[in-house]
């Protein structure tokens, strides 16, 4: 409860942050709204364009209509095509969720083994190739591997990944063949910090005496690492998954645009491209209330992790 | 001369040498990898700055004769669908991303510091109003902020510093509080207080020269960062516009459109960016086992 509460004013600068970023507009912008865009002058006058984006009134005025209609569910229309925000945002929403998810689980697959191995055979060659390898991974953009993966397999192999997007609903298995690269080439580049952190863990939890005991009352090595070892160990590694969900999430704006994906990340570019500021506003509220979202809830799985918070 | 005096006269020798000089010494010798970082990091910077001495031909030197030529000793990273030699673009996309990844990296340095010391010396309601507005920061993606930021003031060398270089100096004031707040129950710091010193000069004398070893580990690990992600920006079109030959920038636009004919053209500017953030992360890991070992494997 007190999680809770604590995250009121978190949450009051972060609607500030944004509608500051976003309603800074200066009046020259509007004017290259409408020579850019022909649909726009055609439909909307200099005035009318002030007054729907919500310019024409003072600052603090304009802040709490925004925000009372947040609360109340509404996020405005889009300018050009006056679809409700929220709407094309829910929409969008459960791709950018699948792909992170994907990603997230690609990442933990890749950087546990290789973190615990490193970790049990700490200084060894093997060791010294997955640390290297991790940092590596850490400075490989996303967006220049995910491009080899669109050019190479198709040169070598005529292969490349499907950019025609499927819903999950229409066609799962179809949906799912062209969700992991992306998600692979995301979770790639996030596996290594994990990978850093679990070793790091890993080596201080087997110093400790109960691994010794264990060890000592005849346990084979698997079964210390996994059941004694890795449960300790892995308690830090969920708080950076946490801390990784705007990664995770600034990433996919980058993978979904090279593979086509109609998530969050497409519909925030698009509306860059076409100036459409609700959209944009919408699309970086919901992102960050997402991110606030995945921290509370792995603040509190630290109860079921970890028995010694709960009692606390 | 027995043993002792030997190791004495060795280690006298050692202290008469300068700091900088002795910190390089211990550099070479205890992290022998992260020196070659080093290197490799001076060479590039080196490359940006020369660009237009190193560089064989134009950045915008169009010839439709060698139009997506192969790599070859003419060109060594081949040339793009207008016929402009790759090495040459990849050389001047160093420049830029020394300008920007140095300037924002600084500026982004200055504002961390800046939150960073006044908000944890002072403590207090005004640090812990800080604090939530920096929670509330930290909950967007860094590339969302900048996505949203840049679709206002539009894309631009000096915008694209200026944004890079506050969404960084917000993330990063949290290392420096941390290190001042440790710093701030010093005895010296509190003797200072007790004789009545102002607050300005307990700052700039005292927790300032005490703070500096995260202050450059940060700066290092930042230039890095704000590299990586420039590139992500001009890449998705929204860094510093065209004909600047940015190495994102290079990754998308036409020369996406052509990378089926030329492969090389999605390597090289890759490869740059790869082998520049890796030599940087190194080299910044490196330094912070050096100077500040308190902040080893926390990231």
């Amino acid at each position: 409860m007190r999680r809770l509460l604590a995250l009121i004013p978190t949450l009051l600068f972060a609607s500030l942050i944004v509608f500051a970023t976003v309603r800074m507009i200066p009046g020259d912008v509007i004017d290259m709204m409408l020579s850019q865009n022909d649909l726009a002058a055609d439909k909307l006058s200099r005035e009318q364009l002030v007054q729907a984006l919500g310019l024409d009134k003072p600052m603090a005025e304009q802040y709490l209509i925004w925000i009372a209609g947040i609360l109340r569910g509404d996020f405005g229309r889009s300018l050009w095509q006056s679809t409700p925000v929220l709407e094309l945002v829910l929409q969008r929403l459960p791709v950018t969720f699948e792909l992170g998810l994907i990603a997230l689980a690609v990442g933990l697959v890749i950087a546990l083994p290789i973190g615990v191995y490193s970790a049990v055979r700490q200084d060894t060659v093997g060791d010294f190739v997955a640390r290297s390898f991790s940092i590596l991974l850490l400075a490989v953009p996303s967006f220049w591997m995910g491009t080899m993966v669109m050019v190479f397999p198709s040169i070598w192999w005529g292969w490349s990944p499907e950019v025609n997007y499927v819903k999950f609903g229409d066609d799962p298995i179809q949906n799912l063949k062209q969700m992991i690269v992306p998600a692979i080439v995301l979770g790639a580049s996030l596996s290594a910090i994990t990978m850093r952190m679990t070793r790091t863990m890993m080596l201080e939890v087997l110093r400790q005496d109960y691994i010794r005991t264990a060890r000592a009352k005849g346990l084979n090595q698997g079964l210390v690492i996994m059941r004694h070892a890795l449960r300790n160990a892995l308690i830090p590694v969920v708080t950076l998954v946490g801390l990784q969900a705007p990664l995770l999430i600034g990433g996919a704006i980058i993978i979904e645009q090279i593979f086509v994906i109609p998530g969050m990340g497409l519909l925030l570019l698009d509306a860059v491209n076409q100036r459409d500021y609700p959209i944009i506003t919408g699309v970086f509220l919901t992102v960050g209330l997402a991110v606030m979202l995945i921290n509370l809830m792995v603040d509190l799985s630290y109860g079921l992790l970890d028995p010694r918070v709960r009692t606390r | 001369m027995t043993a002792i005096e030997q190791a004495n006269a060795a280690l006298d020798q050692e202290e008469r040498r300068h700091p900088a000089l002795q910190f390089l010494g211990r550099l070479f010798r205890e992290k022998p990898f992260g020196a070659a970082a080093g290197v490799l990091f001076l060479i590039f910077v080196f490359a940006g700055l020369f660009a237009d001495v190193l560089a064989p031909y134009g950045f915008n030197e169009i010839n439709p004769i060698q139009r997506l030529k192969a790599p070859s000793w003419a060109h060594l990273f081949g040339t793009d669908n207008l016929g402009r030699d790759l090495f040459s673009r990849c050389l001047y996309g160093a420049r830029l991303s020394v300008i920007i990844g140095f300037s924002a990296a600084f500026l982004a340095t200055v504002i961390s510091v800046l939150i960073g010391a006044l908000t944890g010396y002072i403590g207090g309601r005004f640090d812990l109003i800080t604090q939530r507005f920096v929670d509330a920061y930290m909950s967007f993606p860094e590339l969302v902020i900048l996505i949203a930021v840049v679709s206002v003031v539009g894309p631009g060398m000096p915008q694209i510093i200026g944004v890079l270089s506050l969404a960084f100096g917000i993330a990063g004031s949290r290392i420096i509080r941390g290190a001042v707040v440790s710093v701030r129950e010093h005895m010296y710091v509190h003797a200072s207080q007790s004789i009545g010193a102002s607050t300005s000069r307990i700052l700039w004398r005292h927790i300032l020269p005490n703070i500096m070893p995260p202050i450059i580990v940060l700066f290092t690990t930042r230039v890095g960062a704000v590299i990586l992600v420039e590139s992500g920006l001009s890449f998705l079109g929204l860094g510093v516009p065209p004909p600047a030959p940015t190495w994102g920038g290079l990754l998308s636009g036409s020369g996406r459109t052509y990378m089926f004919q030329g492969p090389w053209l999605a390597l090289a500017p890759g490869l740059c960016l790869t082998v520049v953030v890796y030599a940087t992360n190194v080299f910044g890991d490196a330094l912070r086992d050096l100077l500040d070992p308190r902040m080893r494997g926390s990231r």
